[in-house]
């Protein structure tokens, strides 16, 4: 019987947090589905009477009329930003974990906590330098240099989960294939980089998550309307007195909606990445 | 040969754009360059001096204080009491743990555009809405407060949207720590006659010291950085109420003008996320070292 009660408790306790935690996506979600009509703060809590999307269409397209920009335009800027950038870093990741595993050479030791110190940083410490520079080298307001930035500040991220997962794969392998002559680039080829496929899905699934949330990169890099991801687009949304609230949730669902279906089809490599990311994976 | 050229392209990235570019940063924070246009002209340590003068500083510091000790200890609390639970051979654990987490995977600013609404105390003409109206409604009422427009308790209005972002994080963290304690231990412990709580407090405890750390270490750098959430929640609030060193670093730059003022506020800041995380890397890399 005494058995019984604190099971009870369990399960009161665990339900009752997981009510609390859907409340903000329960809000989300009734808020987004009512009509204009329908939509008031006061009954916020109340389900919509059916489905309508006129929230979404207007969080999407905009309003012409009442004069502000949907987020499709910038929906695009955020896939074309993510999918070369994650692309990239996770390749330098997987180039460096390999060799500060496998090809470890004097002061290989030292070099990866100097690399992992640049992924604590407040980025506030190196936003001036960082447009001064992309000014020079023409790469400010443009995506491209928003995929530049990227992936030069993924690098630590990357290379932590990619060392941390080759540490896993013995080294016999690599010194067996140096005896039978392979060269430093074919062991990456033909050993390292086909037994990569969890350390990529980790490092690209934790990359797109992370750049598809940022915001203060986008901020600075992007200050022009057509180039902004969606998190700055979602921000100016919502921070326009002219848009009504009913938009401004459908939008924040709507940029969600991405890194949200990533972690219900692949949670557990996101999950992966996350426990990388307080150093022992 | 090949394996240091393999690494050097990101080695230079990281040298210019973490180090050199930090080391300009700090330089630029000792000039007069208080305009549109550079100005090199050496200042010593006047924008310090300034800043730490500063109204709008003094309050940041003291909400950061605020808000890193709510957000850090609810994080750990709720994260460890979740993990507990799940822990407890459930059923649904799948779910639980799912519903924990997924908020891990949202940007800030959706979080912050959400709470925004949840939180807003509502109006004369409106009556309570969001959250206040959800406490009328389950007699709940005294509860009641005006969240983030009462310049009190503004701040932890916005660190209860990041604990809702970031508990399950330390429930994951805990979780994992859980399953990594050997069944051996706790059952020789129970045939020893030693009870539930002392099983708690001398075997499992002492187990999850270090990952209390570690997320010690990780959440507190995030609070002190934290910047999405408050300029898509509330900005800086009724007289720097919600305000913190993030944002002010952000409206002094590239809003006002102020590049030195600027770069002497991520000087401070950098220099507090560095105190917490230097001694936790050469902690970690001595660790692994040993192993």
């Amino acid at each position: 019987m005494k058995i019984r009660v604190s099971r009870v408790i369990i399960y009161a306790i665990l339900i009752s947090f997981a009510i609390l935690y859907i409340i903000p996506i329960y809000v989300m979600v009734v808020t987004a589905m009512k009509s204009f009509s329908e939509v008031s703060l006061s009954t916020m809590w109340k389900p919509p009477s059916g489905f309508n999307f006129e929230s979404f269409r207007t969080a999407w397209l905009g309003s012409t009329k009442e004069g502000f920009r949907g987020l499709s335009g910038s929906f695009f800027n955020s896939v074309l930003l993510v999918l070369p950038a994650v692309t990239i870093s996770a390749l330098l990741g997987s180039m460096n974990g390999y060799v500060l595993t496998k090809w470890r050479f004097r002061g290989s030791d030292i070099l990866f906590p100097i690399i992992l110190f640049g992924m604590f940083i407040p980025y506030q410490s190196i936003l001036i330098p960082l447009v001064r520079t992309l000014q020079k080298i023409h790469l400010y307001g443009s995506i491209p240099g928003l995929i530049f930035v990227h992936v030069v500040y993924g690098i630590p991220i990357t290379t932590l989960i990619f060392r941390n997962y080759y540490i896993t794969i013995p080294t016999d392998l690599v010194e067996a294939s140096k005896i039978d002559g392979a060269n430093f680039f074919d062991v990456y080829r033909w050993v390292i980089f086909p037994l990569s496929t969890p350390g990529f899905a980790v490092a690209m699934i934790w990359q797109f998550t992370s750049i598809w949330n940022d915001f203060l990169f986008g901020l600075i890099v992007t200050p022009n309307p057509e180039s902004q991801p969606i998190t700055v687009a979602l921000n100016n949304l919502a921070g326009s007195y002219i848009v009504q609230w009913n938009v401004q949730i459908a939008g924040a669902l709507l940029t969600a909606l991405p890194t949200l279906l990533v972690y219900i089809f692949l949670g557990r490599f996101f999950l992966r990445g996350l426990l990388a990311g307080s150093l022992k994976g | 040969m090949a394996s240091i050229l393999f690494i050097t392209p990101s080695i230079v990235a990281v040298i210019v754009f973490v180090y050199i570019f930090i080391g300009w940063t700090g330089f630029i924070s000792f000039t007069k360059w208080n305009n549109v246009l550079p100005n090199y002209t050496l200042v010593g340590f006047r924008n310090y001096k300034n800043l730490f003068a500063n109204m709008r500083f003094q309050i940041d510091i003291h909400n950061t204080i605020v808000f890193t000790i709510v957000f850090v200890s609810s994080c750990l609390l709720i994260g460890l009491l979740l993990a507990f639970l799940i822990d407890r051979n459930i059923k649904g654990e799948f779910f639980f743990r799912n519903i924990f987490l997924f908020p891990m995977a949202i940007s800030f600013v959706v979080t912050g555009v959400v709470w925004h609404w949840l939180l807003n105390p509502g109006s004369i003409q409106l009556g309570s809405i969001g959250i206040n109206q959800l406490l009328d409604k389950i007699g709940l009422g005294f509860l009641k407060t005006g969240w983030y427009t009462d310049p009190k308790i503004g701040i932890i209005a916005v660190a209860i949207a990041a604990v809702w972002q970031f508990s399950g994080y330390t429930m994951a963290l805990y979780l994992a720590g859980l399953r990594s304690i050997p069944m051996e231990l706790r059952e020789a412990a129970a045939i020893d006659g030693a009870n539930q709580f002392q099983i708690f407090r001398y075997i499992i405890l002492p187990f999850l010291r270090p990952i209390t750390f570690g997320a010690i270490i990780i959440l507190g750098h995030i609070s002190l950085k934290i910047f999405d959430l408050v300029v898509a929640m509330t900005g800086p609030g009724p007289g720097f109420s919600t305000d913190v060193p993030a944002l002010f670093m952000y409206d002094t730059t590239f809003r006002g003008n102020h590049f030195s003022q600027g770069a002497s506020i991520a000087i401070i800041l950098l220099l507090m996320v560095s105190l917490l995380i230097i001694p936790y890397l050469i902690y970690t890399s001595r660790k692994e070292a040993r192993t």
